[in-house]
């Protein structure tokens, strides 16, 4: 059975909370327990319905206050799929959680309520999900029932958010006519919209293809840590433990290591299953080499025919994470990338986007929270990486406040600076 | 499948648990290249990234084991990650003193088969140093004084990482929490300053005096964790297995009958089949009626029950709607 990581993006008034209660509702998901609780607590509240929100809302904060602060979570199986919902909230002050729950996903739920259509929440939320290179967008229309399930509403939302997506690097976009509260068109096919023949929304969750969204090409091997047991049992053996990032490496292949650029053959590929002919993302191995080389936790093993690219100098998109400080040029940050962590300094905003009208904003002096844009980083160390759009694990790295120990950047990587 | 197969990596394999993990589900020619991981494959991956990626970064790490189910896979996948080379941090386990005698049996033996340090945290030892104040009366219970050892070992020992086998879908403040934990000086946890956490991209930043509390199983639910025992052929506690017990019913929950625990009136013992769905204290941890005997059935059990694990089985997390956020935010584990 396959795993499918999707992020819901949305606010409580599209009925995202009612939405996910309601996939893990009727996929059995929501235990009897939990479900009385949610009553209990509904009731106490004097709301109308079991509000489907406390099941996501976790924390004191968030129940208190009615909203969603913090990624949440939610895990649910079919019979053909295991899922792991990554819950998001949809407003702008909580756009480095969207990000956040966004960077793991293999497909992004973009709610719209069709009494509102495209408004400008619903532009920013496919902007981040084109940023963060999520391969599969599902845009469910919501509320169908308050538009009585009219066509011609759901049409205009499609060719408008068509429009739109035509200027995001988005390859696959599904939409949905659905009532979350009713249930139309979320497991079940709803009687009331005959006009449409598409998917159900569970359907197409359970049969999107996503077996090819990872990289198989470029062969990408970051070293994570040096396995030396120095036993009796094995007292040579020397293997090069960490995760698959792109490709498929076979025994026998000749590859090459960075930085030292030492060239050498895949001797092996060991688990402690036992060894494998091939290993493919994201596949956890160990991988020998034929030469005993200098090889440390940091380094990384590719094909000599094609590596990614070394530089110290790279140009990426930044979201923006930190409350306490900005951004700006002449900072120092620590990075990290795949296994590798260096020190670097800003050395320019190219600018910022409005992530709303996607407008670059130039001559911008830093970036805030939550803001996104465009900088030119250098690094004492080289890089190993590629263009975030062709590898999202060698692409993307996190910037790290050496002062407070935060995390406060996440950057996607475009091209080496000229 | 024959044991030489398994290392046929793009053989179209058996189907569900007869599959090794690292296999892909389907090799689809035609398409090009096609491989996926099967879902256990794809969790067992990410945890043994997270737990290699710990042993790089950090000085100190331990790997808290109780001998419940979870525990149990986390040391499995820490063998995993580290295989040939044994594991290169100790095991730790917080002793309330209260625990089944089965699992403590378990949990020596399976430290000793493997060769691993343990480091027993004991909180009677605190109760008679005076560090913690035991609790009085029928319900008393030494769940809560367990914070205070934990972070006294923790302390002790200078661990700057701490693996537990927490999941988030055990409760909803646990969703709410990163794989990468952090905790300051106090071992509190603060969910409003939580570190965002991208892609594979985890920060092990810390001061000295703060740790890490990392949990690779956070995205495993309780079918997965059967799933993979049954997979793995994973030795556990007999206490999970359907056996005779006297017990007694308290809170509507199944309590086995033990030195520990003194009955109120009216709580009349008697002897039942049963098992337990999770394993803590014997003062706090109810037994389910239940018949099934062997993996294979506990995962069909799990698959169609309609209460979740700690609702079932933990007295603990009943005490309010923020029980656990209540008790994390302490330092619990």
């Amino acid at each position: 059975m396959e795993l499918l990581r999707f992020a819901t993006v949305g606010s409580v008034d599209d009925g995202k909370s009612t939405l996910i209660g309601r996939l893990l509702y009727d996929s059995k998901s929501i235990l009897q327990d939990a479900w009385d609780a949610m009553e209990r607590t509904s009731k106490s509240r004097g709301d109308e319905y079991v509000n489907l929100a406390l099941l996501t809302d976790g924390l004191r904060a968030e129940r208190e206050q009615g909203i969603t602060i913090d990624v949440a979570y939610r895990y649910f199986a079919t019979p053909k799929r295991k899922f792991i919902i990554a819950d998001t909230p949809g407003h702008i002050q909580y756009t480095r959680n969207m990000v956040t729950g966004a960077s793991t996903a293999d497909l992004a739920l973009i709610l719209i309520d069709a009494r509102e259509g495209m408004v400008e929440q619903s532009r920013r939320h496919a902007f981040i999900s084109s940023l963060l290179g999520i391969p599969h967008l599902v845009v469910c229309v919501n509320k169908m029932d308050l538009v009585d399930y009219d066509r011609a509403v759901f049409d205009r939302i499609k060719a408008e958010f068509t429009a739109f997506a035509s200027r995001l690097q988005v390859t696959d976009v599904t939409f949905v006519p659905i009532s979350a509260l009713k249930g139309d068109n979320v497991v079940d096919r709803s009687e009331h919209m005959p006009w449409y023949q598409g998917p159900t929304l569970m359907h197409h969750l359970e049969e999107v293809h996503i077996a090819s969204d990872d990289n198989y090409i470029d062969v990408r091997f970051p070293v994570q840590y040096v396995i030396r047991p120095q036993s009796s049992d094995y007292p040579d053996y020397r293997g090069y433990a960490g995760t698959v990032a792109g490709g498929v490496l076979r025994p026998g292949d000749d590859v090459v290591v960075l930085p030292s650029g030492f060239s050498t053959r895949v001797a092996g590929i060991d688990t402690c299953d036992g060894p494998v002919r091939e290993a493919f993302p994201p596949m956890s191995v160990i991988v020998r080499l034929e030469d005993d080389l200098d090889v440390s936790r940091g380094d990384m093993i590719c094909r000599p025919q094609n590596r990614p690219t070394a530089s110290h100098d790279v140009e990426a998109m930044v979201c923006w994470m930190s409350e306490d400080t900005e951004l700006a040029p002449g900072r120092r940050y620590s990075l990290k990338h795949t296994t590798r962590s260096v020190r670097t300094v800003v050395q320019d905003i190219r600018y910022r986007i409005d992530v709303n009208t996607l407008h670059r904003d130039l001559g911008v002096e830093g970036l805030k929270l939550n803001e996104i844009g465009r900088i030119h980083l250098r690094t004492t160390a080289p890089l190993f990486f590629d263009e975030y759009r062709r590898n999202r694990l060698t692409g993307s790295f996190i910037l790290v406040d050496e002062a407070t120990n935060n995390t406060v950047g996440a950057g996607m990587i475009l091209h080496p600076t000229d | 499948m024959s044991n030489g197969d398994r290392a046929a990596s793009t053989a179209a394999g058996g189907q569900g648990g007869n599959r090794k993990v690292g296999e892909p589900v389907s090799y689809k020619p035609g398409l090009g290249m096609a491989y996926e991981l099967s879902h256990l494959g794809a969790l067992e991956a990410e945890a043994i990234h997270i737990i290699r990626e710990v042993a790089a970064e950090f000085e100190r790490p331990g790997l808290l084991f109780s001998g419940g189910k979870d525990s149990i896979v986390m040391l499995r996948l820490a063998e995993k990650a580290f295989w040939p080379q044994r594991l290169p941090f100790p095991v730790v386990h917080i002793d309330t003193g209260h625990n089944f005698p089965e699992v403590m049996e378990f949990r020596d033996r399976r430290v000793a088969e493997m060769s691993i340090r343990l480091v027993v945290g004991s909180v009677q030892d605190a109760i008679d140093a005076g560090r913690v104040v035991e609790e009085r009366g029928p319900r008393a219970s030494r769940n809560r004084l367990q914070t205070t050892v934990l972070l006294d070992t923790i302390q002790q020992h200078a661990f700057d990482a701490v693996f537990g086998g927490a999941r988030r879908d055990e409760e909803r403040a646990r969703a709410k929490e990163r794989i990468y934990s952090f905790r300051d000086e106090f071992g509190q946890w603060d969910p409003k300053q939580q570190r965002p956490e991208l892609w594979n991209l985890y920060n092990g930043r810390h001061r000295k005096g703060e740790h890490i509390r990392v949990f690779p199983l956070s995205n495993w639910t309780e079918l997965d964790i059967w799933q993979y025992l049954a997979q793995e052929q994973l030795e556990i506690p007999s206490v999970y297995y359907a056996h005779r017990r006297e017990v007694f019913q308290r809170d509507g929950m199944l309590m086995a009958t033990s030195p520990f625990l003194e009955q109120l009136e009216g709580e009349e013992p008697f002897e039942a089949t049963v098992r337990f769905r999770t394993i803590g204290d014997m003062t706090c941890t109810a037994a389910v009626a239940s018949e099934a005997a062997d993996v294979e059935t506990i995962v069909a059990e799990i698959a169609a029950t309609r209460i979740t694990e700690r609702g079932a089985s933990r007295a603990d997390d009943r005490t309010s709607d923020a029980a656990m956020e209540d008790r994390k935010r302490e330092g619990y584990f």
